[in-house]
């Protein structure tokens, strides 16, 4: 029994490796481009920032298994293929582009106008003012809501099982295929993610108090 | 874009179907999961330290693991112990408590935002603590978490897309039959989502409105 758990336990952490690879890059992909579109939101003109809304309106209402379908099954059409790997990392990292996009956008505006103009009537340039007074806010304040989006994007791999990605829940379900004790393995499997997005969450918040300016602290309740 | 016409219409009645049961699968699902984050907040916020803490381990073990897992733990573990669930029920119960959880930290948010004054003034002209929570926090609860509660929903509409891994033939399994058959697989999923948009855009619309229909002036 105590052999049976650990044999498993092994198989499950190989797939959680693979779950933290495809939820850090996911993640890493979906800021570039969250940047680039909540600064079109923010900034640009009138048409980039309806063409920067749309985008980011249309990702987060499509289902993410719908999203891995039209990027895994559907690009082939084009003769675009991507191994499952890397077909789960671009969906995940476009549909976590839209939500971080929001984060960042909300974040630059809720630094407040004042500050902008006070340091514009000192002589700085508009990117001056950007790195020295709006980003340093706005880095503050986007991190609660980026824990939870990357709780978000932890949990939402496991989707990627669909796609035949060998992840955490994919091993998982190997092993109840050949030994069948789902309760226990996929118990287990919960666990694991369980302390993984557990841990992050506590982390963080340490993290934050560390880094937090006194009278700017923000949290709110997320879906993540 | 004509071939996607095409393809669209072709599949159309079968998405129709699908899309049928998404519907009642969400539709039960936040229904369910409002009985649960109604209950669940209410121990939290009011309830003794053992209610406290086993709503509160509640609400993290669930926020705290996919819901694939979940979902797979009730159809594929469940049988293990003797109960067997069809499809359909083992997403809507997964989907329930799912949802439960998140309802209970919106609620949550809303009656703790309701004055704390309100409550003193209830319980002082001879209010129960249980007629002080349904006639006076709750109603004002229940208000503030409709935008919260609309994108809870939403959420749950997506998310019901993974029923379609436990064999529920809803709209993006639907979408999967079509696609198998005619392969046109950029089509019809493009179509797929297509109508998860409009179904989202049309909630939306749907609960901003009941929010201004409800709304108390002033509060």
């Amino acid at each position: 029994m105590m052999g049976f758990f650990l044999n498993s336990m092994e198989v499950i952490l190989r797939g959680a490796g693979v779950t933290v690879k495809l939820t850090v890059a996911s993640l890493l992909l979906g800021a570039i481009i969250a940047i680039f579109v909540a600064l079109a939101q923010v900034y640009g003109k009138w048409w980039i920032n309806l063409i920067a809304t749309t985008y980011e309106r249309i990702l987060r209402s499509i289902p993410i298994l719908i999203i891995m379908f039209m990027v895994f099954f559907g690009l082939p059409t084009f003769g675009i293929r991507f191994d499952p790997f890397l077909a789960a990392i671009i969906s995940l990292g476009l549909r976590s582009s839209a939500y971080q996009s929001q984060i960042y956008r909300g974040a630059l505006l809720a630094v407040s106008e004042g500050q902008i103009m006070a340091a514009r009537s000192v002589g700085m340039t508009g990117i001056q003012t950007f790195l020295h007074i709006s980003f340093p806010q706005a880095a503050r304040f986007s991190v609660a809501p980026l824990t939870n989006e990357f709780t978000i994007v932890l949990k939402d791999t496991s989707i990627a099982y669909a796609i035949g990605v060998t992840e955490l829940l994919r091993e998982g379900t190997y092993i109840v295929s050949t030994t069948y004790d789902p309760l226990l393995i996929y118990s287990m499997c919960a666990a694991v993610y369980f302390i993984m997005t557990f841990g992050t969450n506590k982390f963080v918040s340490l993290l934050e108090k560390g880094f937090a300016i006194p009278g700017y602290e923000v949290r709110g309740v997320e879906r993540g | 874009m004509a071939e996607f016409i095409k393809v669209f219409f072709q599949a159309f009645p079968f998405l129709m179907s699908g899309l049928k049961f998404t519907m009642e699968l969400a539709i039960i699902s936040i229904i369910f999961g409002l009985g649960i984050g109604m209950l669940i907040s209410t121990l939290r916020v009011y309830g003794g330290r053992i209610s406290y803490t086993f709503s509160t381990a509640y609400v993290e073990i669930i926020r705290g693991t996919p819901l694939l897992v979940q979902l797979f733990i009730f159809y594929f573990s469940f049988p293990q112990i003797g109960i067997h669930l069809s499809p359909i029920v083992a997403s809507i119960i997964s989907f329930s408590l799912n949802s439960g959880a998140y309802q209970a930290e919106y609620i949550r948010g809303a009656i703790q935002s309701v004055e704390g004054g309100q409550m003193k003034a209830a319980l002082s002209v001879g209010m129960t603590k249980w007629q002080s929570i349904r006639l006076v926090i709750m109603p004002q609860a229940l208000r503030k978490v409709i935008p919260s509660w609309t994108n809870e929903f939403v959420y749950l509409v997506k998310y019901t897309s993974l029923a379609y891994l436990v064999g529920v033939p809803e709209l993006t399994a639907q979408g999967e039959f079509v696609a198998s058959r005619n392969f046109e697989f950029m089509n019809v999923f493009s179509g797929v989502a297509v109508v998860y948009l409009f179904v989202i855009l049309a909630i939306t619309w749907f609960f901003s409105s009941l929010e201004k229909k409800v709304k108390i002036p002033g509060v």
